[in-house]
């Protein structure tokens, strides 16, 4: 579902020797020619950890992502609602898998991706931090998060790491039915009693800011995204992406007949762009460091159901082995047979 | 926690009859039949395939994209490979 802006600038690189610096020479040329990078290709070692870390926190999020909306299967309003969230939630596991595999060819193993998330070492998108407490909240994730997610997720599929970039054309084309059904559940809502679009406009005013602050911190103060840039892995700012999102998503709200939950938010007819108010930075800062209103509710579900599914993990390696074993066996007594 | 690693499998699907398997993805799974069932959950849920392949990413054995000249670069210059090479009057028509 998504991927946020939250990698630290990386320190650790080692200093680099003529050798090194003549192959990061070329290693940059080919990144501008525009050719992707392959997982046996050379790359610098920074490149590779910035990679597998943003990989990495893009498939905890899908994972993560899972459980808000998982909170709604057993209680969706119709059949057709109940099958369509169903498909949708298979689906984020479905992408935090491409993604995993992405990531792994890195040189990182799944397991210790896992262990990352469940140890609370990795980080994943904020957005999954707040509660989705009424069946508007559904709408409003797959209107607004997925929305917001498309925004980040299209230029990713044009990043110059082959195997992110081809798991980002999978995951968009998949990505367009979340946004339209939730936008269709926001539409209904609306069209439904005065209750049913009070419920739509209080996910709205819930929701607008922390899907602003998907997109990450302000341009000024996110250091990473030059090299970033240069990598040709983001191809636009946090900003620019921002403002994208805001002008593509207010006329929807409109149409809905709903408001948005901010003072300031305004057309500006020369640039024609929509201009929006602050963003609080602190709390986004907070529910990061761990303090959102989910983030151990959903951490601890995440180390539950890993630790829920060890005996199966268990189980199936065991038959793995003991079918392995038996058809040696068998392959064995028919030589001996023969002989 | 030191569990223990479960083997990664390439997946390949042939989308419709008449084109090859292509490469899709892969993933993890204990043996044959779990690979294509979890081939089947992760990779087609939208009608991508009529066929799956699923092939243990241990067995393929790939070239080093470090040797791509000493490989492919002599084929360069074999011109006398390819029909353009070879002048054929108009009167002759299309050949």
């Amino acid at each position: 579902m998504y991927t946020q802006a939250l990698n630290a600038r990386d320190t650790t690189a080692p200093v680099a020797g003529p050798e090194e610096a003549a192959r990061a020479d070329r290693f940059q040329a080919r990144i501008d020619a525009e050719e992707r990078i392959e997982p046996n290709d050379w790359m610098p070692e920074a490149y590779r950890r910035t990679l597998t870390r943003q990989i990495s926190q893009h498939a905890h999020s899908e994972i993560v992502g899972m459980l808000p909306e998982g909170n709604w299967i057993t209680r969706a309003p119709t059949l057709k609602r109940k099958a369509a969230l169903l498909a949708k939630v298979q689906d984020e596991a479905g992408h935090g898998l491409y993604l995993y595999s992405a990531a792994e060819t890195l040189g990182t193993s799944r397991e210790e991706m896992f262990d990352q998330l469940l140890a609370g070492r990795a980080k994943y998108s904020s957005i999954f931090n707040y509660p989705t407490l009424t069946w508007a909240d559904i709408g409003a994730i797959g209107w607004l998060v997925d929305g917001a997610a498309i925004m980040n997720q299209i230029p990713l599929c044009r990043c110059s790491y082959g195997p992110y970039a081809r798991a980002m054309v999978r995951v968009c084309k998949e990505e367009s039915f979340h946004q339209r059904q939730g936008y269709e559940i926001m539409l209904t809502l609306c069209r439904g009693t005065p209750e049913q679009k009070a419920m739509a406009q209080d996910a709205l005013n819930r929701w607008w800011w922390p899907c602003l602050m998907m997109f990450g911190p302000p341009d000024a103060e996110s250091q990473h995204s030059d090299q970033s840039a240069k990598w040709k892995i983001k191809r636009f700012s946090n900003d620019e992406l921002r403002q994208k999102f805001v002008d593509a998503t207010v006329p929807q709200g409109q149409y809905l007949g709903l408001t948005f939950p901010d003072p300031d938010l305004a057309y500006d007819e020369a640039e024609g762009r929509w201009r929006y108010g602050t963003i609080d930075w602190e709390e986004f800062k907070q529910v990061l460091a761990g303090n959102g209103p989910c983030n151990r509710q959903r951490m601890k579900q995440r180390r539950d159901a890993h630790a829920a599914g060890a005996w199966v993990r268990e189980a199936a390696m065991a038959h793995a082995a003991k079918r392995a074993r038996r058809a040696e066996a068998a392959k064995a007594a028919a030589l001996q047979q023969a002989a | 926690m030191a569990e223990q690693k479960i083997p990664l499998w390439e997946v390949f699907i042939r989308s419709r009859n008449g084109l090859a398997h292509k490469h899709v993805g892969s993933l993890h799974a204990v043996d044959a039949t779990m690979a294509l069932q979890a081939a089947r959950d992760v990779y087609t849920r939208r009608g991508e395939g009529l066929s799956l392949w699923v092939v243990p990413s241990a067995a393929i054995v790939a070239s080093d994209p470090a040797d791509k000249d000493v490989m492919f670069e002599p084929t360069a210059s074999k011109i006398y490979r390819h029909p353009t090479f070879y002048e054929v009057p108009d009167e002759v028509g299309h050949m």
